[in-house]
């Protein structure tokens, strides 16, 4: 027998052993604690684990990432505020910054917009598990064969030439192009080739998210509406929408953030040339391609304080929901 | 649904539903199948082009576009599977084996602690409450590459960078914050009134956590262990860089892919059977748990 099958035995029955005996431990702590002490000693028991994983793997590297960013090439040389007076006079960063908005509105829009109206459509039909595991096939690629994939769709070939791009075997159908995709940089038009990219892969997470919420409103809810004569607009307007929208708000902050950590896309696609360069792919030159530690630091505290207004919306968020219960 | 087996077992309030809202318009109707056919189609082609690819030699793929070798079809070959699945050092079978060591525990891990947390963050006061979970969500946006070479150095100190157990650790940790996120979200909007009575009637927090929070949030853990799973699964850079030169016969099958493709140079007629053959497990996965997406699980469970 593999000896790895013991192992995984182990870990199989071993892992959850552990982790549901902790937080029954919890409760036989809380006993030697005075009873009124109880209610504000066992939060912070339960998510004992929690934060000290982030800690060690989130929050400390992440400290030090603030501190790099005021260092120079050389860890130690304190250089004040220049890596991020570098970034905003560099010429690429008006770019990049304008290719990270683009990314965080378009494929929020993309994503949210196309998921929820996926979700919405398919709970009516009978081939609603086929549907959205067609939806959900792009999320079980790996970024290396997505990669792949794209290049077969975008691929352009001389006029002339036998097109092997999916997207200009079409166009030639009707007699247009060929269209070189990833180089047209007017407008950002080749990011925009790029977002479409990623819409095809994460709309299958909004997709899943938001069915699941929409599994959870009550169907007798909605058939009452119906028996009232709601119209379906109606119902999903009045009655679906406004019960989605705090899985919304999670799936567009999830989302968000996700845009403005996408590097490997621009990575795989185009290196970050054509005008195609985002925040983050910047960040992973600067660090790794020209070993600027400081200023790849500098880049990463700038995405930090990209999502604090993103944050600010979900503080306010959860107070309301609060409010309410 | 009939991809599913199991599914048609359930509570049939869906189909009801669902036979309620068909008998509407047939217009209606019409435009649905219409718009879902389009965008399935949409989200096929990508894959399909790929699937194709995967039969022809690297000679065709670059010389004609994929439909092509449609109709009729030509040239079609298996050979591209066959490399793949002969290759040694690693071999891919050894690659597929590692992924899942790595995967159920760092998927199961997080789900657990993440749903403590989340539990706490709902339903439990305590000063800072808000101010720490807009960290903890805000850890989301710290890109990865910035944590590797500390945490290296710490399991450099602690003998354990190479083991299972290092991409375990680090799996967990990436994935708290999104997991927190989504089930406090799912967990606070639970019907308070469930909590008050099971706490009325003498039942402690880990009674109520296991009892009541965790089967109630069912829908919601199954999306999370379906997108945990998958991040994990596809996961190179994590595994790249925890296990790495370090013990090699550690690694998951997708950097052995990656592998792979630099090793023949290009590769792209490589890739296209590989990503095939890694893909085919979280499919399986989304199907198994497709079942628990379905209306009536937590609707009804509470009344007044």
């Amino acid at each position: 027998m593999d000896p790895r099958l013991g192992t995984a035995l182990l870990v199989l029955v071993g892992i959850p052993a552990i982790i549901v005996g902790y937080i029954y431990g919890t409760e036989l702590v809380l006993r030697l604690v005075p009873d009124r002490r109880r209610s504000l000693v066992r939060p912070w028991l339960w998510l004992l684990p929690a934060l000290l994983f982030l800690f060690v793997f989130l929050v400390w590297p992440t400290v030090l990432t603030i501190a790099r960013s005021f260092q120079g090439q050389l860890a130690g040389t304190f250089v004040g505020l220049d890596n991020y007076v570098w970034f905003f006079t560099s010429s690429d960063a008006l770019i990049s910054l304008r290719n990270s908005l683009m990314w965080v509105v378009l494929l929020t829009l993309f994503t949210v917009g196309l998921g929820l109206v996926i979700a919405v459509l398919v709970d009516r039909v009978r081939y609603e598990s086929v549907a959205k595991s067609v939806i959900f096939v792009p999320l079980a690629i790996s970024m290396t064969a997505a990669a792949v994939i794209w290049r077969f769709m975008f691929d352009y070939q001389s006029p002339g030439h036998a097109q092997t791009g999916t997207l200009n075997g079409i166009l030639g159908v009707f007699g247009l192009g060929p269209v070189s995709f990833l180089q047209v940089d007017t407008l950002g038009l080749n990011t925009v080739f790029l977002i479409l990219v990623m819409t095809w892969m994460w709309t299958g997470f909004a997709m899943v998210i938001l069915s699941a919420a929409l599994k959870g409103i009550s169907a007798e809810l909605l058939e009452a509406a119906r028996v009232d004569g709601a119209t379906e607009w109606q119902v999903f307007r009045r009655i679906v929408f406004p019960l989605l929208l705090p899985t919304v708000a999670v799936v567009s902050t999830t989302v968000v953030i996700t845009a403005l950590k996408a590097f490997d896309i621009v990575w795989v696609m185009t290196g970050g040339n054509f005008d195609t360069d985002v925040v983050a792919s910047q960040m992973i030159k600067e660090s790794f391609n020209f070993n600027q530690f400081g200023r790849g630091s500098a880049l990463a505290v700038i995405l930090l304080i990209a999502i604090i207004p993103v944050m600010v919306v979900n503080i306010n968020r959860f107070r309301a929901q609060e409010a309410i219960r | 649904m009939t991809a599913v087996p199991g599914v048609k077992d359930l509570p049939a309030t869906s189909e009801k539903s669902k036979a309620a809202s068909q008998g509407r318009s047939f217009w209606g109707r019409f435009g649905i199948h219409i718009v879902l056919v389009i965008l399935m189609v949409i989200w096929l082609l990508p894959t399909i082009g790929l699937f194709v690819n995967s039969f022809r030699d690297a000679q065709s793929i670059n010389a004609s576009g994929w439909w092509t070798a449609l109709f009729p079809p030509k040239n079609l070959t298996l050979d591209n599977y066959a490399t793949v699945l002969a290759g040694q050092n690693p071999s891919i079978v050894d690659g597929f084996v590692n992924s899942l060591f790595i995967t159920i525990p760092a998927t199961i891990i997080p789900i657990f602690i993440a749903a403590f947390a989340a539990y706490a963050f709902a339903w439990m006061d305590f000063p800072f409450r808000n101010g720490l979970f807009v960290i903890v969500v805000g850890l989301l946006v710290v890109p990865l590459q910035t944590t590797f070479i500390p945490i290296l150095q710490t399991y450099g100190q602690l003998h354990i960078a190479g083991e299972f157990l290092s991409v375990w650790l680090a799996h967990t940790a990436y994935g708290l914050p999104f997991a927190i996120f989504l089930l406090r979200n799912f967990m606070g909007g639970l019907p308070k009134e469930v909590f008050e009575s099971a706490y009325i009637d003498g039942a402690s927090s880990v009674t109520a956590f296991f009892r009541l929070a965790l089967p109630m949030s069912v829908p919601a853990i199954a999306a999370l262990a379906i997108f945990q799973f998958l991040f994990v699964w596809n996961d190179l850079l994590v595994a790249f860089v925890y296990i790495g030169a370090t013990r090699p016969e550690n690694l998951p099958m997708t950097v052995q892919i990656n592998n792979l493709v630099n090793q023949f140079g290009g590769g792209w007629e490589l890739l296209a059977p590989a990503a095939f053959i890694s893909m085919a497990l979280p499919l399986v996965v989304f199907f198994s748990l497709q079942r628990y997406f379905v209306r009536g699980i937590t609707g009804g469970a509470v009344k007044g």
